[in-house]
């Protein structure tokens, strides 16, 4: 058994929610500039070169890469041998407060999602516990901007639409999106589960790096497949026309039930942000 | 094209402008998204005056990041405009002119443009630090209990714009993919 102090949890994400802000991963960084590298359409490669160009701004300023910081995500795999010493999901809430504040970064949270208001510090986050075998504690903060958020859409399938209509809901989701999500986009895909579970499965898939394919061959294929369909829409960056539509899809599957074919995209952009760290 | 405008406008500065033309907009901005439209809203609706002078007005949709001391602004990128589109059309008609967020507008805000002989045009979205550096100054002006929805006076210099909707009916997001399509 380990002891690890709340204290250090909560340190922990305030350092990632500053971190996830301010520096976009290796993987999306990469992917924005092999897309400007091979874009063919003049306007569509000037435009991505400006996107390139405010990863540099955002460093040189020391300024959150996109202002919508952001609500706090916040995937914690937690080992069963781990006490935590303290409020566990106080200490995170306290950790995304005191990132939030101490990294000027916006303050996006509605207190109630009817009458509104706001919290004031961006709290709460949006917590997803995952339990795992043995010591270790590996906490990611994904901050989420919700012109894209907006976009996602979820759908029950019937088992009948198959391969087909499980492609063609998600090509749709993409095209009446639109300029709306801030092209170039990302893509977490759900497939299977339950009306819940899949909605997880979306957000989950876009924490995979996007170099890393889906380790079943069968869906590293469709996500092949669904990435060309998609980048041969001409939507292009910021909706001005172009190839490059989308920078990257992950699809995450489970089993589901003989009656049932759930389908949830997730729909992210270019500033498509998480920083992980293990205590 | 490549236009450097000041604003506040008129209908004849922006009657050239077409959609898919770059402007570099300087001038006076006035910041406002969906609390601050609804307020405006609401004020109108009391027979109260506007937090600022509407004619030749540019508004844009902007919720920007706190600034750090020293900064003059936070990162400042757009907010998604479709959200404002149901309150749109009455402030052209009170003579708004420019509107400056990215995202798909509905087709009474397109005919309002066209009828007005305003511009919708696009900043860049995703890009907040960019977006930061045209700004000279930054005034809160309104509702400062909305926070990074208050309404801002900025002053900015040669801020990179798209024109989305001109006042010929032009549309960037129909005609821009259009193009790239044809082009294959």
């Amino acid at each position: 058994m380990r002891t690890i102090p709340a204290q250090r949890i909560t340190e922990a994400v305030a350092a990632l929610c500053i971190e996830a802000n301010t520096h976009l991963p290796a993987d999306v960084e990469a992917a924005l500039k092999a897309a400007r590298a091979s874009e063919p359409w003049p306007l569509a490669q000037t435009t991505l070169g400006l996107l390139c160009d405010n990863l540099t701004a955002a460093g040189e300023a020391g300024l959150p890469i996109c202002q919508d910081t952001g609500m706090a995500c916040v995937f914690v795999e937690l080992g069963t041998d781990v006490h935590i010493d303290g409020d566990f999901e106080a200490a995170i809430h306290e950790g995304v407060r005191r990132g939030y504040t101490d990294g000027y970064l916006r303050k996006s949270i509605a207190a109630d999602p009817l009458r509104r208001g706001n919290t004031g510090d961006n709290t709460p986050a949006a917590i997803t516990v995952h339990l795992v075998n043995g010591e270790g504690c590996t906490i990611t903060v994904a901050p989420k901007g919700f012109g894209s958020e907006n976009m996602s859409r979820i759908a029950m399938l019937k088992p009948a639409d198959g391969v087909e209509g499980f492609k063609q809901f998600v090509v749709d989701t993409v095209r009446q999106a639109g300029s709306n999500p801030c092209p170039p986009v990302i893509l977490g895909v759900g497939v299977g589960g339950s009306f819940d579970k899949v909605a997880y499965l979306a957000k989950k898939a876009l924490l995979r790096p996007l170099d890393v394919p889906n380790p079943d061959p069968y869906y590293a294929g469709l996500e092949k497949a669904l990435l060309e369909e998609i980048n041969a829409l001409g939507i292009g960056p910021q909706g001005f026309g172009g190839r490059t539509t989308c920078l990257g899809l992950a699809i995450e599957q489970m089993p589901t039930h003989v009656a049932g074919l759930p389908v949830a995209v997730n729909v992210s952009c270019h500033v498509t942000r998480r920083a992980t760290a293990r205590l | 094209m490549e236009y450097k405008l000041t604003a506040p406008c008129t209908a004849a500065d922006l009657a050239p402008l077409r959609a898919g033309d770059t402007v570099l907009l300087s001038g006076v901005v006035y910041t406002a998204r969906d609390q601050a439209h609804k307020r405006m809203m609401e004020a109108l609706d009391a027979g109260q005056p506007l937090p600022f002078p509407i004619e030749g007005s540019a508004i844009y949709y902007v919720g920007p990041t706190p600034e750090r001391p020293g900064q003059v602004i936070g990162s400042a990128g757009p907010t998604t405009s479709g959200r404002m589109d149901a309150m749109s059309p009455r402030l052209l008609d009170l003579g708004n002119k420019i509107m400056i967020g990215k995202g798909k507008r509905s087709d009474a805000v397109k005919a309002a443009v066209q009828r007005n002989g305003a511009v919708y045009l696009a900043a860049l979205g995703g890009a907040g630090a960019l977006m930061a550096r045209s700004v000279e100054s930054l005034e809160v002006i309104a509702w400062p209990d909305l926070g990074c929805e208050a309404v801002r006076r900025l002053t900015v210099r040669d801020m990179p714009l798209t024109v989305i909707l001109d006042s010929a009916g032009g549309d960037l997001y129909q005609s821009g993919p259009a193009a790239y399509m044809a082009s294959l």
